[in-house]
């Protein structure tokens, strides 16, 4: 498959929303690893995935955030890589049963390579070993998310390109006062420029800051460079009840920002912390008016 | 004679060859350890921090500077300690229970080392009964509590109540941050303060520090 063109040639694509939350609902303890449940409770985590399809999700993510061997040591799972990483895409193409794409998931190291924590080898090595074992294992394409490193972005998406796959990348920009720097100051046109130099296939935002930031990333993100842009944005910050925390943002309120997404350049959308199925069929909903 | 604003500029530029070099030099000529601190140092670290409010500055910055001061203290250090001098205070600091997440606590850390601060981290999933252990043994005055997960906040309330239930709540002041924290989440749980980054982290150790 040559890029991401014919998965964009009839516009918007509406991805997935938030699956910690779905997966703590079923049973998942705080400080577990969500990865583990795919060999865990594997059936739980599929159900979390065809809840998204059932919702209208045409791009769905794989529940392998977490497992690249440094994370995954620190939770004492690094003997499972492989493992995880291959479940993950068995059960989200399992969900998907023809009706949606598989992007897998990569999320960051949590090591700072500037502080020497990691080194650039060893972050080369973990990440080329998942994705191979997600490009192994099926997926239809890869996706490098939630960075806010350019330079561990750009070893991420190597890996990645070397699978053959296509491969997106997404920032968080969760610093500054107007939430468009990444924690390490990196803003959507540095980001977007540098990841299609480096060969990404899409760039885009997740996570980071509430819907209402995102048109204006992506805007910044699309006049920047020339790939399709990957948006997935956060229902907003959790308000505290009772110890727990409740995300108050409505699917229709969330969804009323597609139109301005759309108008922004936005390839594919869906939503992060804090959305659920609700907010992905608000989302398909909010497209057919387009 | 020692250009003393090269080590001010070297702080503030993240240069710590620089740093280390000037304070060598400094100390050979026999330089007061204190007022290269007060005078040069801990300003520079001041207008660091200005400048990352400003949005100048981002952590990159911070962390280069950070380790400029930290590489310029270590020689300063031994030379303080036998010269009776006390740290600006002293700090126990940790992830808590249930989140592996550390890289916003060794900035939180590595800037309150920066600002004179002894640190005592206790690293990431930590459990309350080893921030009261580390509190009794050390004698610290402050400690602070970082949570990435919305799911592990709930932590730092275990924590701060395990504080009270060991009777040494009372000696410290209580600071807690990171990304899904907020001022009001800190008030419910009963901390001193919330920190909504590494410099306001740093600003608010000193006001416990002078309080206290």
């Amino acid at each position: 498959m040559a890029g991401l063109a014919d998965w964009t040639a009839h516009g918007i694509l509406i991805t997935d929303g938030a699956w910690g939350t779905r997966l703590q609902e079923l049973g998942l303890e705080p400080g577990e690893i969500p990865d583990s449940w795919n060999l865990a409770w594997p059936e739980r985590v599929e159900q979390v995935a065809r809840e998204y399809v059932e919702a209208g999700s045409e791009v769905i993510l794989t529940n392998t955030f977490r497992a690249n061997r440094i994370t995954l040591a620190a939770a004492g799972l690094d003997a499972q890589v492989r493992q995880i990483n291959a479940a993950g895409v068995a059960i989200s193409r399992r969900a998907a049963s023809g009706r949606a794409r598989v992007a897998a998931s990569i999320g960051p190291a949590g090591k700072m390579l500037m502080t020497g924590e990691v080194t650039a080898e060893e972050l080369h090595a973990a990440f080329l070993e998942q994705a191979e074992a997600l490009a192994e294992a099926g997926a239809d394409a890869l996706l490098v998310e939630t960075m806010s490193d350019l330079e561990e972005a750009r070893i991420a998406l190597l890996a990645a390109r070397s699978t053959g796959l296509p491969v997106i990348v997404s920032f968080a920009f969760d610093t500054g006062r107007n939430r468009d720097r990444t924690m390490m100051g990196v803003t959507p046109e540095q980001a977007a420029a540098e990841m299609q130099a480096a060969g990404a296939d899409a760039v885009g935002a997740n996570c980071g800051a509430g819907i209402e930031r995102f048109p204006a990333l992506c805007a910044r993100m699309r006049h920047a460079c020339s790939l399709p842009i990957w948006i997935k944005a956060n229902a907003g910050l959790p308000e505290w009840r009772d110890g727990r925390a409740v995300y108050t943002a409505a699917p229709e309120a969330f969804a009323s920002h597609l139109p301005a997404l759309a108008e922004a350049g936005a390839a594919f959308v869906g939503g992060c912390c804090g959305t659920s199925p609700a907010f992905i069929r608000a989302l398909a909903a909010a497209r057919e008016a387009l | 004679m020692a250009d003393l604003s090269k080590l001010f500029d070297a702080v503030l530029n993240g240069d710590q060859k620089t740093a280390v070099a000037v304070t060598q030099e400094a100390l050979a000529e026999g330089c007061d350890p204190m007022e290269l601190i007060t005078k040069y140092m801990v300003p520079a670290m001041d207008e660091v921090g200005r400048r990352f409010e400003c949005e100048e500055y981002f952590v990159p910055e911070l962390l280069l500077s950070a380790r400029a001061m930290k590489g310029s203290l270590e020689l300063l250090r031994p030379l303080l300690a036998s010269s009776g001098a006390q740290p600006a205070g002293r700090v126990v600091i940790g992830t808590v229970k249930g989140d592996l997440h550390d890289i916003g606590k060794n900035l939180v850390a590595s800037m309150l080392e920066g600002g004179g601060f002894e640190v005592i981290d206790l690293g990431a999933d930590v459990p309350p009964e080893r921030f009261i252990e580390a509190v009794r043994e050390k004698n610290a005055r402050i400690v602070a509590l970082s949570a990435l997960l919305t799911v592990t906040m709930p932590s730092m309330r275990k924590t701060i109540d395990a504080l009270k239930d060991a009777g040494v709540r009372d000696q410290v002041k209580v600071m807690v941050g990171g990304a899904p924290v907020t001022p009001q989440f800190a008030e419910e749980i009963g901390a001193d303060a919330y920190g909504e980054n590494a410099t306001a982290a740093v600003a608010l150790a000193r006001k416990f520090a002078q309080a206290g």
